[in-house]
């Protein structure tokens, strides 16, 4: 029963979007009221039907429910209880399921706590995201339904991917859907604009807090994904420019633009049109990167559900909305009054670099996770790898670095630029400092972007908290600590990068145990393989005692896994964090005389990457703090004048 | 606006990604792995009896002027249960099915055979998938049909399911002749 009801929960949801769309419809273009009325109960009602669904789907996994196919097909009934849980979304269709219920429990917190916009544009908005919850409800039911039954059920599921098997799967996506269905808020909102044509500083100042949410669990999502990927696959990388990280940083550029010019919109009234555009390019990016990665039309390491004719739906439904509200744009966007013009020298300007930049790191990103597939057309089969990305993304970033250090510091409207140069001094002095330092302490061992890369990370830490100079910090807003916190977060994890790059020491040997290896002043100790079993899996585990500098030997265990169901060997690499690095250590093969392949590596300071991922949305959520503070007390003001009035 | 143009880019480049995208779905997409022993000697190989039931083999005796139909499957892989009433069949027809139970238990084939069935005249346990690999196969379940000379002649990819039946007598009927 409790799949049907699922199931048939899912249908009322689908009705209810409809009759939310119809509704949206008749308030803005009829000015309907009583249509107007029904709407927030009817966007309540729809997502609290699509998170009874999604929570019936996890109680199937939970009890292990094998006449169910989904259960059937990627759970069993020995995973551990988190695995059980984290595994309802660890497959196409329960995944696609907890995307229809963000974005629907989205579009219930538009309707419950939007207030900024005028009324027409409120309800066009959730008129939009209605409209495109309705696709994500066809497919959901026409083409990957989660509840669908088995019979006979099978005697046991076929296990989950022993690769997903990790706390990572709890955390990663639904930080990063919360993400990407967050930007399908900036979309309808940019839609809904579009339609009332009130592109302004208030519609910014309304979208502003919902793109901050998206934007920060997108970061958040990316940087725990990054982690996972580090320690869970044991290469001792952590982002491999596979199209499917590709297809969480492209949305992910495209945010980071929208919000900063969001900013220009809410402050200066001007970047109308570049700001909808942006707003339709990260959600159409969310869309692109699912349709990539799930259709199979690119090979990535980390697609677990692959199926053409779901590509064809998803296509289908970009073509729709996205092909939809590009037309709408070009039709629409040429009778929204331009907005106000500005200085060359000035916030806004440098804004609008950090917003081309961004775009060509987007387009470059998105043309070499294209390329592929283009050659492939015309009988060429290649890889666009590492290579392409660093050599091409590496230098925009540098400069939008170094974008970083001047553009916070620049005033709004207008700016001297002889006085925004002398105010950089102090940045770029230390950047030099950090350069010469570094170049005369390891010599030519360093590559130049990795020194260029420290070189930037120094001058963007001290020209991101320069903003805070000379200011009464306690009555310094919170959305401007949000911005120092992000930036200084650029500077730690460029940090990271470049120290990982620079100094990484990597060993890859046969030893038997008994042997010590040296790796970056460290001294492991191989000392024995032992079998060990899990709850689902057996593995060979190894046991290294590692010191460095005569300290008391601390025991790591890196393994050799090989889980029953589905079978699959996989490697538990082990890390050790010191404050200045983590030893990286991976157990490979037997060779059959008695010695084990060993990888292992040490990487100085590789933790600031993660690190400064976690600052970076840690700034997202200051300043979404701050925002959303600043306008409750500006409607409490206005409520408390309004009050005094009728009192008077 | 000076230049009104400007605007229908976005437009035009996202219908120039649409064609890409639409042009890609439709290239065909290889899904299984063909084997490239088909014709050729089946590797030999001693594999231990991987249950109560049934005897073990060795595929070094193959060339015994038998047909045999060598079928991969294991008790953890639910298509191979989808398949058993076919194999169930094939054996009521005097076809020789050996089988290979891949990355399995002998605890594990044994609940496996009671509840679904045993056709196998000898059943081997390929416990780290080493015949599978010097098979060529990619997956479980998969069957091979191997001719009276040991050579393989033909290969099955998935469940043999209703429809695949006529097919799969037709090449086990070529390979007697």
């Amino acid at each position: 029963m409790i799949a049907e009801t699922g199931l048939a929960m899912l249908w009322l949801a689908a009705t209810l979007a409809a009759l939310q769309l119809f509704l949206a419809w008749v308030t803005v273009a009829r000015g309907n009221d009583g249509a107007a009325r029904l709407m927030h109960p009817v966007a309540l009602l729809q997502g609290a039907l699509t998170a009874g669904a999604f929570a019936l789907l996890i109680t199937l996994f939970l009890r292990s429910d094998m006449s169910v196919l989904l259960v059937a097909e990627n759970s069993h009934s020995m995973k551990p209880f988190i695995y059980k849980f984290a595994g309802t979304w660890g497959n196409h269709e329960g995944s696609l399921l907890l995307w229809v219920t963000v974005m629907s429990v989205a579009g219930t917190a538009v309707a419950l706590f939007e207030r900024g916009l005028d009324r027409a544009t409120h309800f066009a908005t959730l008129g939009a995201q209605a409209a495109i919850s309705l696709g994500f409800y066809a497919f959901l039911l026409f083409a990957s339904n989660p509840f669908a039954r088995l019979n006979p059920p099978a005697p046991d599921g076929r296990g989950l991917n022993p690769l997903l098997q990790d706390p990572g799967l709890a955390f990663h996506p639904p930080t990063l859907y919360l993400g990407y269905v967050g930007l399908s808020v900036a979309f309808s909102f940019a839609v809904g604009a579009l339609l009332t044509r009130q592109v302004n500083a208030r519609f910014a100042r309304a979208m502003r807090p919902w793109v901050l949410v998206a934007w920060m669990f997108l970061t958040l999502g990316i940087t725990a994904g990054s982690y996972w990927a580090y320690y869970s696959l044991g290469w001792g990388g952590w982002w491999f420019w596979d199209p499917t990280e590709n297809a969480s940083l492209m949305p992910w550029l495209a945010a980071t633009a929208l919000f900063h010019s969001i900013s220009v919109l809410a402050a200066r009234d001007a970047l109308r049109a570049w700001t909808i555009m942006l707003s339709v390019v990260a959600f159409a990016m969310s869309m692109i990167g699912t349709f990539l990665v799930r259709s199979g039309i690119l090979t990535s390491v980390h697609a677990f559900a692959v199926d053409p004719t779901r590509g064809a739906f998803l296509l289908a439904l970009l073509a729709i909305y996205i092909g939809g509200s590009l037309l709408l744009f070009g039709l629409r966007i040429g009778t929204v009054n331009e907005g106000t013009r500005f200085d060359p020298v000035s916030r806004e300007a440098f804004l609008v670099i950090n917003n081309l930049l961004l775009s060509v790191i987007l387009g470059l990103v998105l043309i070499g996770t294209l390329y592929p597939l283009l050659t492939e057309m015309m009988g060429v089969k290649v890889s666009v790898g590492p290579p392409y990305f660093n050599m091409i993304v590496g230098p925009i970033a540098l400069i939008l670095m170094l974008l970083l250090v001047i553009g916070p510091l620049a005033r709004w409207r207008r700016d001297h630029l002889r006085s925004l140069l002398r105010k950089t001094i102090p940045a770029i002095g230390l950047a030099l400092l950090v350069l010469v330092a570094v170049k005369l302490i390891v010599g030519a061992r360093i590559g130049v972007m990795p020194l260029l890369g420290l070189t930037a990370a120094a001058g963007v830490a001290l020209a991101s908290i320069m903003p805070l100079f000379g200011r009464n910090l306690r009555r310094t807003p919170l959305f401007t600590w949000g911005m120092v916190i992000a930036h200084l977060g650029c500077a730690v994890s460029l940090a990271g990068m470049a120290s990982d790059s620079a100094f990484v020491t990597e060993k890859l040997v046969a030893a038997r145990p008994g042997t010590t290896i040296d790796v970056g002043g460290w001294k492991v100790e191989f000392r024995q393989v032992m079998p060990i079993a899990g709850p689902n899996w057996t593995a060979m585990d190894a046991t290294m005692a590692v010191s460095r500098n005569g300290s008391e030997p601390v025991l790591m265990h890196p393994q050799a896994r090989f889980f029953s169901n589905p079978p699959t060997p996989t490697t538990e690499s082990a890390q050790l964090t010191a404050w200045d690095g983590q030893l990286y250590l991976v157990l490979g093969d037997e060779l059959g005389d008695g010695r084990w392949q060993l990888r292992l590596w040490w990487k100085p300071f590789v933790t600031l990457i993660w690190a400064g991922g976690a600052l970076i949305a840690l700034g997202g959520g200051l300043a979404l703090v701050g925002r959303v503070g600043r306008g409750w007390l500006r409607a409490r003001a206005r409520g408390r004048i309004h009050a005094e009035e009728v009192l008077a | 606006m000076k230049r009104p143009w400007l605007l229908w880019i976005p437009l035009a480049a996202f219908l120039v990604f649409l064609t890409i995208g639409s042009l890609g779905l439709h290239r065909d997409q290889q899904q299984i792995v063909r084997s490239r022993m088909i014709g050729k000697p089946i590797p030999g190989m001693d594999m231990p009896a991987a249950s109560s039931s049934n005897p073990a083999f060795s595929t070094k005796a193959f060339a015994d002027g038998k047909v045999h139909l060598v079928n991969i499957f294991a008790s953890w892989c639910v298509p191979c249960a989808a398949e058993a009433p076919q194999l169930a069949q094939l054996q009521q027809r005097g076809v020789l099915i050996d089988g290979i139970a891949v990355r399995d238990a002998r605890p594990d084939v044994d609940d496996f055979l009671a509840k679904f069935g045993n056709p196998y005249a000898r059943i081997g346990l390929d416990a780290r998938s080493v015949m599978q690999f010097y098979l060529g196969s990619s997956g479980v379940p998969e069957s091979y049909v191997v001719d009276g000379k040991g050579v393989i002649r033909y290969q099955h990819w998935g469940p043999i399911m209703p429809q695949d039946m006529d097919d799969i007598l037709e090449q086990l009927r070529e390979a007697a002749s």
